[in-house]
């Protein structure tokens, strides 16, 4: 079960999570459930690098901000059926409106949020992460 | 009349129709002589609309309009100054029954069919006035700057963010900033003291002159111009006073006494008209558990739920408000009031306010895939009822409508 924190850039959450080997290796199985598992409708900043969707192997970088209305998502890591969601395999529960995006940000099929959550601009220089900035842009 | 009036009154209305406009629109003003109680809560609407000038210019003096500001001016509101918790209940208080008080004479519109021919205007002065009040009831929501009024407005707004094209660099304009901040909270507290009460006021005013033009409907939907007295007035009216304002003031005086239950003892409504997650400071990281908004939106709120697409929910929740301006030209039915017409018109009408009043209960609690669906039946009984319309009451038998009231 994937650790989550919150931290905030611009004012707005973004969530730094941790995942563990077992749960990247079952993320190909929650992409029948997906929209758009491969991030192709939106500008995706990493794409097709690591499963994480970020610049890390183990870590998720994501905008806590859903793509409907843009209200902060909750995180449910738990495999266990939720009241939303019977066959709920851990994830991203926007209270507002029911969207779900799975551990890495990817929206379910059937929502109202039209896109997966963003990846903000970020890089990591041994265990610090700095968000909002390439590496060498600064 | 003018002869009637002595020296000084006579003065004034030579050069201001004082008099005759006191006699036209409200003393000897006709209205039908047979109306039920449904037809008091218009009056009641314009009490709650005086006690909502009279209580926001109060809690003005005390409120601030900065990001740093707003949350700690509400508090100093309630706890600081002298009765500042009865001016501040009373607006809070007086924004519920406001939209209670113009639903019941919505509804009392869509029964006795009030929007028939010549009524038209008055039915869509009365939907802008709906629509305003929507509007500031939002931006007031959004004042105390709570958690529920950062999420409310990061809802709302985000919505102009749904239109094609335009929609992000709207979001941006109306919002004043990237994010929610002091600047939103500034334009809103112009928008919602100043600009959207003008409107509102001026819409009551054409709403009224509309009204007062073709004369005020009854239960039975009879049209009184038909037989009128040698003066020209229906046979089947009494003058406004003092027949309309006794009945008026005894419905005043109820209002009055639920009113002040409600400011009184239970100010929050049970959540539903004051959310206990607004009298937590707004925190911009983290959303409620659960939120929902107050309870006169939530059908609206259920039907933007239900639509599983960002833009089509917008379309939608836009439609079910639209929808309701043309009611006037979508009712073909020769019988203004649902006493007069037939089976299909009471049958439509009763599932619509069963769907009403469920899409205003799924609008207030957390989504589960049931309740989903069941917003999706609502939703689409909700659009029925208004596209069906112009088919159900043309084919269905009326019953004759009386020549007199």
């Amino acid at each position: 079960m994937g650790k989550k924190i919150q931290v905030s850039w611009r004012k707005q959450p973004v969530f730094v999570i941790r995942h563990s080997k077992e749960a990247l290796e079952k993320l190909p199985e929650v992409e029948s459930k997906l929209d758009d598992p491969g991030s192709l409708k939106i500008d995706e900043p990493y794409r097709d690098l690591n499963p994480t969707r970020s610049l890390s192997t183990e870590y998720t970088v994501i905008a806590g901000v859903c793509t409907h209305l843009g209200c902060a998502p909750k995180y449910y890591p738990e495999m266990e059926s939720q009241p939303w969601d019977e066959s709920w395999v851990g994830g991203f529960f926007c209270p507002c409106h029911g969207s779900m995006f799975d551990i890495v940000g990817r929206v379910f099929k059937g929502v109202p949020a039209p896109t997966n959550l963003k990846v903000p601009p970020h890089y990591f220089d041994g265990s610090i992460l700095t968000i909002g900035e390439e590496r060498g842009t600064a | 009349m003018t002869q009637k009036s002595s020296g000084f009154f006579s003065w004034i209305n030579s050069r201001l129709p004082i008099v005759n406009t006191y006699e036209r629109h409200l003393s000897k003003h006709p209205v039908p002589k047979k109306v039920n109680f449904w037809y008091m809560f218009g009056a009641l609407a314009s009490v709650v609309l005086i006690i909502q000038i009279v209580s926001g210019i109060w809690l003005m003096f005390g409120y601030e309009n900065t990001e740093e500001g707003a949350f700690a001016s509400i508090e100093y509101i309630m706890r600081d100054i002298e009765y500042g918790w009865v001016i501040r209940y009373m607006h809070t208080t007086g924004a519920s029954m406001f939209f209670a008080v113009v639903y019941l004479h919505m509804f009392r519109g869509l029964l006795y069919g009030s929007y028939h021919k010549p009524r038209e205007l008055v039915w869509v002065f009365g939907m802008t006035i709906y629509l305003v009040m929507m509007a500031e009831g939002f931006l007031g929501y959004v004042l105390p700057y709570g958690q529920m009024s950062y999420w409310g407005a990061q809802v709302i707004i985000s919505l102009f963010g749904a239109i094609p094209y335009i929609g992000e660099s709207l979001e941006i304009w109306v919002r004043g900033d990237y994010y929610i901040s002091g600047a939103t909270i500034s334009r809103f507290f112009a928008l919602h003291v100043v600009a959207l009460p003008l409107i509102l006021i001026a819409l009551v005013f054409m709403h009224l002159v509309a009204l007062h033009e073709v004369g005020a409907g009854n239960p039975e939907g009879v049209d009184i111009e038909k037989h009128l007295d040698e003066d020209g007035v229906p046979l089947d009216s009494v003058p406004f006073f003092p027949y309309k304002v006794l009945h008026a003031l005894v419905a005043i005086g109820i209002f009055g006494i639920v009113f002040s239950i409600i400011m009184f003892f239970f100010p929050e409504g049970g959540g539903y008209m004051l959310e206990l997650a607004n009298f937590e400071e707004a925190n911009p990281l983290s959303t409620p558990e659960h939120i929902a908004p107050v309870w006169y939106y939530s059908p609206y709120y259920a039907m933007l739920r239900a639509v599983p697409d960002k833009l089509g929910g917008l379309v939608v929740m836009g439609a079910a408000i639209a929808i309701l301006f043309v009611v006037p030209w979508l009712d073909r039915s020769k019988a203004a009031s649902i006493r007069y017409k037939g089976i299909l018109s009471k049958i439509a009408m009763t599932i619509f306010i069963i769907s009403w009043l469920m899409l205003a209960w799924l609008g207030t609690v957390p989504v589960t895939a049931l309740r989903t669906t069941l917003s999706i039946i609502g939703t689409v009984i909700y659009f029925a009822f208004f596209l069906l319309m112009p088919i159900y009451t043309s084919i269905e038998k009326t019953k004759p409508v009386p020549e007199r009231l």
